[in-house]
C-alpha cells in the first residue's frame, strides 16, 4: 500500500521503526497543548493602543476604517460610505444573528438580502469574527452565518467588527476559537474554512508592481463598532473618522 | 513531469544573457523584492529569533514526519475529507484524474502551485479531455503563452508589460482590437473579467498548500489575488496538492512560519489572504465545496530524509534565495531548465530528478552565501550545493578538462613546497609579461576570465605566502 511505502521510506531514512509508545505520547501531548512560540512584542499594548495599531495596519494595507459608537450607527455609516464611493445601496448581508439588532429601517434606501454572495453582487456586508492588531488582519471563519463567498465575489467588502473582538496576535484569536467554537462534523473547533484577510485583493505579477483589485474585492472597508469602553482613545468618546493614505501606490478603485 | 533542459544550462544561460527582453524584465524587477524584504525585516526586531524557531519547528517535524503525517490524515478524515497518499508523480496524476472523472469535470480551475508544475497536472488533464485553467494572473498569461514559470512566487518574472499587452490582444480576440491599456491596472482588469467566467463554470478547483496542520487536518494557502480562494470555494470539488514535508504540528507552529513567509517572499507583513481549509461544506453552510481531497505526494522527498540533503525539506518556497542570487538575477529562472530555479532549485532538482541530468545546477553559483543569509529557515544552501559537487565528481559527471585541472590542482595542493614553487614561478612570469601594461586583456587558457574583464598583472613583491613569511621573520627580529 502506498501509505505504508511512504511511511516505511521515511522510517528507513530516520533509521528507526514506528515511534515507541512513550515518544508518541509525548508528541500527542505537544499537539494537545500546542505551546506558543515567541510572539512579537509590537501588539502587546494597552487596549486603546492595540485598537489604534489595528487601524493603522489596515490602512497601511490600503483598507479603510470608520469607528461608530454602536450597532445603531451602522446603517448611516454604511449608507454614507456607499454614497461616497458612488456605489449602489444594494448589498448581500451576512445572515448573522448579531445583525438582526441593527435598525436597518432607519435608512430605507438600503436594499439588502441575507444570503451568500453571487457573481453579480457589487457589495457585501460581512460579520467580522476577530481583528488581529499585529498586522491589521481580519479573521473570518466560515459558518452558515458567515458565508465565504461574501469575502470573494464582490468588488467592495464591508466588514462590521466589534472593537472587543480585536486581539493583539494570531495566537490569541486561535485560543478564542478553541474556547468558543464547536464543529458538528469533526467534533473539533475548526470550521470548514477560515480566511485571514489583510487589505483588499492585489497582484504584483506585472513587472513586480503592486496593483489593487485582482480577483477578490478592490475595496475593503471596516465599520468598527466601539463596544469596548476600555478600547476607546483616552479623552475621546468617539474617534474622528479616518481615511487611508495609500502612499504612492495605486489607490483602491477610481 | 515537465521536460528538463538542465543539462544545457550553459547554453540556456548564454541565450538568456543575450535576450534583450529578458534582460529588461530582470532589470525592472531587480531590487523590488529585496528592498521590500529588507524593510519588512527591519520592522520586526524579533525576525532573527523567528528564523531560529522556524528552523527548529521544521527539524522537529521532519524527525517525526511519519507520526505527524498520520496524525494529520486522521484529522482530515474526521472533518469529512480524504487523503490520497502518492509515492510518485504518476500516482498523483492518476489520483487527480480519477477525482475529476468521478466529478464529471469538464473544466478545472487552478490556484498557483509549484507541485502541480512538478507533477505535470495540466498536460495530464488535457490529454484526458479535461481543460485546466490557471487563475493566478502570472500563471494565466504563461498558460496563454504555453510557457512555464520562471520564478516560484512571481511566475511571469521574465515578462515585460509590453508582452502582457501583446498577448492579451492576440488571444482575447472577442474584445475590441483598439482598446487602450493606459495602465497596468487595465491589464489586470481584463484578466479579472476573463477569469470570472471560468471560476463560475469550473467543476473542480485545484490548489497547492503552503502548510498542512497535523493538529486540525487543515491545508493552508497564502495568496494576494484571491484566485486561490475562489478556486477552492466555488467548484463542487476541491483538491489540494501537497508534498509530505508541508506538514507542521500545530496552529502555533504555523503562525511562526507565516510570520516568516510573507516577509521573506514579497516583503509584506502578512499576505492578503491566508486561508485554512478543513474538510468539506458543513451542514447549513451556504457555500464551499462538497468534496475535499488532499493529494499527499512523496515523489522523491522521503529519499532525502537521513541524507545530507534532509535540511532542504525545511524549505517553505518563499523565493528569497533566488531574489537575492546574482546568478538568478543575471539569467532568470528558465535557464535552470526545470521547475525550481535559483539556489533552492540547484539543491532540490538534483534530489528529485537525479544529479546525472542536473550536475550543472549546483555549479551555477558564485557561493557568495547571500541565499543562506536570507533563508527564513536557515537552509545552508551553499553547503548543500557543495555536497552535490562532490557527488558529481565522485560519479565522474564532471567534464574531462575540468577533472584533469582539478586533479592537477589537487596534486599541488597536497604538496605545499611544490605549490609555492609553482605559484612563485607563475606570478613571476606574469609579472614580467605584464610589466608596464598593468593588466592583461587576454591570456591563453584564461579566455573564460578575460572574455568579460581584464586580469590585473601581479605587482612586484612576490606571492602572499612569501610576503607573509617575510613579515613574520621581520616581526621576530
Amino acid at each position: 500500500m502506498t501509505k505504508e511505502a511512504i511511511l516505511g521510506a521515511i522510517r528507513r531514512g530516520l533509521k528507526r521503526g514506528p515511534l515507541p509508545a512513550d515518544q508518541q505520547a509525548m508528541l500527542e501531548g505537544r499537539l494537545a497543548t500546542h505551546p506558543r512560540h515567541l510572539i512579537p512584542a509590537r501588539s502587546r499594548l494597552p487596549r486603546p493602543d492595540q485598537v489604534a495599531l489595528f487601524i493603522r495596519n489596515v490602512e497601511k494595507e490600503f483598507g479603510t476604517v470608520e469607528r461608530v459608537p454602536d450597532l445603531a450607527a451602522v446603517p448611516a455609516a454604511l449608507a454614507d460610505y456607499l454614497a461616497t464611493q458612488n456605489l449602489p445601496p444594494r448589498f448581500a448581508l451576512a445572515p448573522h444573528p448579531e445583525f438582526e439588532a441593527i435598525p436597518w429601517a432607519e435608512r430605507p434606501l438600503l436594499d439588502f438580502e441575507r444570503r451568500r454572495a453571487q457573481a453579480t453582487d457589487q457589495v457585501s456586508v460581512q460579520h467580522g469574527w476577530a481583528g488581529i492588531a499585529e498586522t491589521g488582519t481580519l479573521m473570518l471563519p466560515s459558518s452558515p452565518h458567515r458565508p465565504t463567498t461574501l469575502n470573494l465575489l464582490v468588488e467592495t467588502e464591508v466588514v462590521v467588527l466589534r472593537a472587543s473582538a480585536i486581539v493583539g496576535a494570531y495566537e490569541e484569536a486561535w485560543d478564542r476559537l478553541r474556547a468558543e467554537s464547536q464543529d458538528a462534523v469533526s467534533g473539533g473547533f475548526m470550521p470548514r474554512n477560515i480566511m485571514f484577510v489583510t487589505g483588499p485583493s492585489r497582484s504584483a505579477d506585472i513587472e513586480q508592481t503592486l496593483e489593487l483589485g485582482a480577483h477578490g474585492p478592490r475595496r475593503l472597508h471596516i465599520i468598527l463598532v466601539d463596544d469596548d469602553p476600555a478600547a476607546l482613545p483616552p479623552g475621546d468618546a468617539v474617534a474622528p473618522p479616518r481615511t487611508a493614505e495609500p502612499g504612492g501606490l495605486a489607490p483602491p478603485g477610481d | 513531469m515537465v521536460a528538463i533542459t538542465s543539462p544545457a544550462f550553459k547554453e540556456n544561460a548564454a541565450r538568456a544573457l543575450a535576450d534583450p527582453g529578458l534582460q529588461k524584465a530582470l532589470g525592472t524587477a531587480k531590487g523590488a523584492f529585496l528592498q521590500r524584504r529588507a524593510a519588512a525585516v527591519a520592522n520586526l526586531p524579533e525576525f532573527e529569533q523567528l528564523r531560529n524557531t522556524g528552523r527548529d519547528i521544521k527539524n522537529h517535524t521532519l524527525a517525526n514526519l511519519d507520526f505527524y503525517l498520520e496524525a494529520y490524515e486522521a484529522k482530515v478524515k474526521a472533518a469529512g475529507g480524504q487523503v490520497h497518499w502518492c509515492s510518485t508523480a504518476d500516482d498523483a496524476r492518476a489520483a487527480v484524474l480519477e477525482i475529476c472523472r468521478k466529478a464529471g469535470a469538464r473544466t478545472v480551475t487552478k490556484g498557483k502551485s509549484m507541485i502541480s508544475e512538478e507533477l505535470g497536472i495540466n498536460a495530464h488533464l488535457e490529454a484526458h479531455g479535461i481543460r485546466p485553467v490557471e487563475t493566478d494572473l502570472g500563471e494565466y498569461i504563461l498558460q496563454l503563452r504555453q510557457e512555464h514559470p520562471s520564478h516560484i512566487i512571481a511566475p511571469a518574472f521574465h515578462l515585460n508589460r509590453e508582452d502582457w499587452e501583446a498577448d492579451f490582444r492576440r488571444l482575447h480576440t472577442d474584445l475590441p482590437a483598439d482598446r487602450v491599456f493606459a495602465e497596468r491596472r487595465d491589464i489586470l482588469a481584463e484578466a479579472r473579467g476573463k477569469l470570472r467566467e471560468k471560476f463560475l463554470a469550473a467543476d473542480v478547483g485545484i490548489t497547492g498548500a503552503n502548510f498542512l496542520i497535523a493538529e486540525t487536518g487543515s491545508s493552508v494557502i497564502v495568496t494576494n489575488e484571491g484566485n486561490g480562494d475562489l478556486t477552492q470555494t466555488l467548484p463542487r470539488v476541491h483538491i489540494a496538492l501537497a508534498s509530505i514535508e508541508k506538514v507542521v504540528p500545530t496552529l502555533e507552529d504555523a503562525c511562526n512560519m507565516l510570520r516568516l513567509l510573507a516577509r521573506s517572499a514579497t516583503g509584506q507583513d502578512f499576505s492578503v489572504y491566508t486561508t485554512f481549509s478543513t474538510g468539506a461544506r458543513r451542514p447549513g453552510d451556504l457555500d464551499g465545496p462538497e468534496e475535499y481531497h488532499v493529494i499527499l505526494v512523496d515523489n522523491g522527498r522521503s529519499n532525502m530524509i537521513g541524507t545530507e540533503f534532509q535540511e532542504m525539506l525545511r524549505c517553505i518556497r518563499c523565493a528569497a534565495c533566488m531574489n537575492h542570487c546574482p546568478v538568478y538575477g543575471a539569467v532568470g529562472g528558465h535557464a535552470y531548465g526545470w521547475v525550481y530555479p535559483g539556489p533552492m532549485g540547484s539543491v532540490l532538482t538534483p534530489s528529485l530528478v537525479g544529479i546525472d541530468k542536473t550536475a550543472m545546477l549546483p555549479n551555477a553559483s558564485t557561493f557568495c552565501g547571500k541565499c543562506e543569509s536570507v533563508c527564513p529557515v536557515k537552509i545552508p544552501l551553499p553547503k548543500l550545493m557543495r555536497h552535490w559537487r562532490e557527488r558529481e565528481f565522485e560519479r565522474h559527471l564532471t567534464p574531462a578538462t575540468q577533472r584533469t585541472n582539478l586533479g592537477l590542482w589537487a596534486w599541488f595542493a597536497r604538496r605545499p613546497a611544490a605549490y609555492r614553487w609553482a605559484t612563485r614561478a607563475a606570478i613571476g612570469a606574469l609579472g614580467l609579461l605584464g610589466r608596464g601594461k598593468g593588466a592583461f586583456r587576454s591570456l591563453p587558457l584564461a579566455g573564460g576570465w578575460t572574455g568579460g574583464r581584464d586580469l590585473p598583472a601581479p605587482e612586484p613583491g612576490g606571492t602572499f605566502m612569501a610576503r607573509y613569511a617575510k613579515a613574520q621573520r621581520e616581526a621576530r627580529r
